[in-house]
């Protein structure tokens, strides 16, 4: 009899940690999802003439973050060793500590996070860098940039030995600084090196619309964008196999897709309050916005709070993306003004509901993370441009990144073979 | 024998498609057609930075009828394309040398 309940506790135990991975990964797939929605997402805001460039980045950065990461970014971020050796090893048997999922799986899901961050600066300077400088960044932004902040974050290692932001009250669920703001930081430094799309600012101070070619494809990437953050904050809650992770695993996905239609409804309202009339692209922009808000707590918060953080998330958007417009720092998709500003307000929220989480823990944390992606991503920006250059020519941008970066258009016309 | 070329906009077109019918116009020529008038297209919002839209789409229907009608031809398409705002379009009426029925060889009136 003994015996029996000893193997059906081993038993348990076993399934538990069979269903806390196969969750990881399902969470993991969703996420690598939203690369998808990156992609369709931007190649909607952009125009027709750069639409194969922008897909080309989006497959070809998904790829270099995977690698990237494989090769030196997880070791950097959470130990272990280089080219993940021994990684598919058994997380469970014969295990010191046995783990309550496989590691592999953990690499999995950690690194679909590290391609998310990197895409969201591809947005942001979208339809006049040069292609191979954009790869370029992303090696050192998926090597070396993200994993180094991450590790002082998720990794618990103190920043440079100095200080260690767990113990000042930092607290970031799935990212909103740590993915989001870090992305947006890389973006930003890469917006002010690259210059504004010519012609979207006149001489005299004035903003020039440059219209998106295609608004299905941009709403088609913010659902799958939505849909993939279930992933990206349910799979942060790290386990699903018992009734209290089950419960906050659902409270996530609930407080996630709440703070999501806030943030549509409240940008929606804001857009037409200003401008007269409905504008998509910002309802689009608040949805990811209030996507955002939630990620650095989004279990803890109650439902109501949660649509209230990403309505506020919605709001901040537009006057963000207006005030961006401002000060001529050019963002076609308004990736800074989601992920960065609204990655920032974010971190801010997490003390309103999490009291693990401090005021100035959350400060010290945004700050360390913008500082240090934003100083290091600013270098790299330069140094690529003393090397290969960071710009398209005039002409080429005048014709379209899709003829000079690729040779190929996305709609061909009037072509016969030769 | 005479052109009348009409550019109207486009939500008006089955209107003038069936008043012209109703006077037994034989056939027209539809174009989707972009232009400017007086008010030299209008601006729109995106993301909240203006741009302007020089060129409006419209249609412009040719019909070719015999000098007798031709004023009935005109009335019809004023008064089924007319909305009374800004943007109704215009006529042009101009002469017809010669018409030949591809078919039959048939030309002049015979052939519209």
């Amino acid at each position: 009899m003994e015996e029996l309940l000893n193997t059906t506790a081993a038993d348990v135990t076993q399934l538990k940690y069979a269903l806390d991975t196969f969750y990881f990964l399902v969470c993991g797939a969703l996420v690598m999802w939203m690369a998808a929605g990156f992609a369709m997402l931007e190649s909607g805001l952009v125009r027709a003439k750069n639409t194969t460039e922008i897909l080309t980045k989006n497959v070809a950065l998904y790829a270099v973050s995977c690698i990237m990461y494989l090769v030196c970014g997880y070791a950097i971020m959470y130990g272990g060793e280089y080219l993940l050796s021994g990684i598919t090893g058994d997380g469970f048997t014969g295990a010191e500590e046995p783990a309550t999922y496989a590691p592999s799986a953990d690499f999995f899901f950690q690194v679909v996070f590290v391609a998310t961050a990197m895409s969201i600066v591809s947005g942001a300077v979208a339809e006049r860098m040069k292609l191979w400088a954009f790869l370029a960044f992303a090696i050192v932004m998926t090597g070396f940039i993200y994993p180094m902040e991450g590790s002082w974050t998720w990794g618990g290692n103190a920043v440079f030995g100095m200080y260690t932001l767990g113990d000042l009250g930092f607290s970031d669920f799935a990212g909103s600084g740590i993915v989001h703001m870090a992305g947006a930081a890389a973006a930003l430094a890469g917006v002010l090196v690259l210059g504004a799309r010519k012609g979207k600012y006149t001489k005299e101070g004035g903003v020039n619309a440059i219209p998106g070619a295609n608004l299905p494809l941009a709403t088609l990437g913010t659902f799958i964008l939505w849909l993939g953050w279930f992933g990206f904050n349910g799979g942060s809650v790290l386990a699903t196999s018992d009734v209290a992770n089950s419960n906050a695993v659902a409270v996530v996905f609930m407080n996630t897709n709440a703070a999501a239609a806030g943030g549509v409804v409240a940008a929606l309202i804001v857009a037409r309050l200003l401008f007269g009339k409905a504008d998509l692209t910002m309802a689009l922009n608040g949805a990811l916005a209030g996507l955002v808000a939630i990620t650095a707590e989004p279990s803890t918060p109650s439902a109501l709070q949660a649509t209230l953080f990403g309505a506020i998330g919605g709001v901040l958007v537009v006057f963000s993306i207006l005030t961006l417009d401002k000060m001529k720092i050019d963002d076609p998709v308004g990736a800074i003004s989601v992920h960065g500003v609204v990655g920032l307000l974010g971190l801010l929220l997490v003390p309103l509901t999490n009291d693990g989480a401090a005021f100035s823990g959350q400060i010290i944390g945004a700050l360390t993370i913008f500082g240090w992606v934003f100083g290091t991503s600013l270098v790299t920006w330069f140094i690529i441009k003393a090397v290969i250059g960071v710009r398209v020519t005039e002409e080429e941008e005048y014709e379209g990144v899709d003829i000079s970066e690729c040779g190929m258009e996305a709609y061909p016309e009037f072509t016969s073979a030769k | 024998m005479k052109m009348v070329s009409a550019v109207i906009k486009p939500f008006k077109l089955d209107d003038v498609r069936e008043a012209l019918s109703e006077i037994g116009v034989q056939g027209i020529t539809v174009t989707e057609v972009k232009g400017f008038g007086r008010q030299k297209g209008h601006t729109e919002l995106y993301r909240g930075a203006e741009y302007v839209v020089d060129f409006l789409p419209k249609v412009r229907v040719d019909a070719a009828v015999s000098s007798d009608i031709v004023d009935q031809v005109v009335e019809a398409i004023s008064s089924a394309a007319q909305t009374g705002k800004i943007g109704d379009g215009k006529i042009f009426v101009t002469s017809i040398e010669q018409v030949v029925r591809i078919r039959t060889g048939e030309t002049g009136t015979e052939a519209l």
